[in-house]
């Protein structure tokens, strides 16, 4: 970075505008037909864990962050102080 | 008590989804809950203007659908704690919007919130139609110019026979927001003026919006301009319009030329 750029960078926002255009139609040009991705993932993600644990789908938080390089995927999964585990679970699947 | 405020124009372009951003960071930054809602489905933009873009998971097709609960897709500002937005759908169309989805979604909201701020899509179609239908007020944002004028005058007719208040025998009360308004221009005849604008709507004025190059800067970096720049006159007028929308009584101020030092000297006194 030149010193030139230091102090042109503050003051210019089109090219915050392009960086975030970019990654967002990155993003949304390859979601394309597959818009609830997110929902699809959250749905198996629940069936696999609520075959070993009592969830409330009330407590589960997903939470996503679009990258340039790497997104990432959040899925906070509030489980009870002492979760019942559920019997014969593994015998019924 | 909380309140459903739709912003809206009939016109398309005029300044409803920046008026949104920056009335709700306004009203948040003064302490109030509120959260901001994307009508606009198929051409989401308020996620872009408040920068949560990358954050959106689900919208408010997922909710209405039951894919999602509400606090699943309720996105909380960064920077503005008490802000939240729900975004609106980009694949789907506005079909999958349903009367009783809306209202059940809206009636939630209206329990976590001291605000539900609704950016509604342009046009008098049904998802302009959907954002207006549970609003107590309305915010209905009007350029000073010709066709501007005449959609908003048909969107106060819809506000006073197409809403769930008017129904009952009861007002949504409406508030005029001129924006993009060029005190230079209007100076020069070549734009309409305020009193004009507002001599024509008969609503009361809300708040004067200049034409501003830091509402675009502001969306650039994806912040509601009473953020990105407090100090600049458009989150000025914004400010102010909040304020007015939560019932303090003070004047408009009218936007001024910036003027050289002799005029202002000399002051203004061509009328
Ligand atoms: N006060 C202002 N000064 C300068 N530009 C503005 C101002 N208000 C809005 N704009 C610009 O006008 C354009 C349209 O604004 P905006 O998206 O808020 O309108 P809209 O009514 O939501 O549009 P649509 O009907 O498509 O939803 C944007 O480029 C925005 O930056
Ligand atoms: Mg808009």
């Amino acid at each position: 970075m030149s010193l030139f750029s230091f102090f042109t960078r503050r003051a210019t926002t089109a090219p915050v505008a392009r960086d975030r255009l970019q990654i967002l139609l990155a993003h949304e040009r390859a979601a394309n037909g597959r818009s609830d991705l997110a929902a699809i993932l959250q749905e198996e993600i629940l069936a696999v864990i609520a075959k070993h644990i009592e969830i409330d789908r009330d407590k589960v938080q997903v939470k996503l962050d679009r990258g340039a390089a790497v997104s990432t995927l959040e899925i906070d999964i509030e489980m009870p102080a002492q979760f019942k585990k559920i019997a014969g679970a593994a015998a019924r699947n | 008590m909380s309140k459903v405020l739709v912003v809206t124009s009939g016109k398309g372009g005029v300044g409803k989804t920046t008026s949104t951003a920056a009335l709700g960071a306004a009203l948040a930054q003064g302490g109030k809950k509120v959260v901001v809602v994307d009508f606009d489905v198929g051409l989401r933009n308020l996620d872009l203007i408040l920068g949560a873009e990358r954050r959106v998971v689900f919208d408010l097709i997922n909710v209405i659908q039951g894919d999602a609960k509400l606090s699943q897709a309720l996105i909380r500002d960064k920077r503005i704690e008490n802000l939240s937005l729900l975004p609106a759908s980009q694949t789907r169309d506005k079909d999958a919007l349903t009367d009783e989805g809306v209202a059940k979604v809206i009636a939630e909201l209206k329990e976590k919130f001291d605000w539900v701020i609704c950016d509604s899509p342009a046009g008098i179609e049904k998802g302009a139609m959907l954002a207006m239908y549970h609003a107590d007020m309305a915010v209905v944002v009007t350029n000073p110019e010709v066709s501007s004028v005449r959609d908003s005058d048909r969107i106060i007719g819809m506000l006073d026979s197409k809403t769930a208040k008017s129904e009952k025998g009861e007002r949504v009360e409406k508030h005029l927001l001129i924006t993009r308004y060029d005190p230079a221009r209007a100076a020069r005849g070549e734009m309409l003026k305020v009193d004009d604008v507002l001599e024509i709507l008969s609503i009361p004025l809300l708040g004067i919006v200049p034409e501003s190059e830091e509402v675009l800067k502001a969306s650039n970096v994806g912040a509601p301009v009473t953020l990105n720049n407090p100090a600049n006159a458009a989150s000025r007028a914004y400010f102010e319009a909040a304020r007015r929308l939560s019932g303090e009584d003070l004047p408009v101020t009218m936007p001024m030329e910036k003027q050289g030092f002799i005029a202002k000297l000399f002051g203004r006194r061509v009328a």
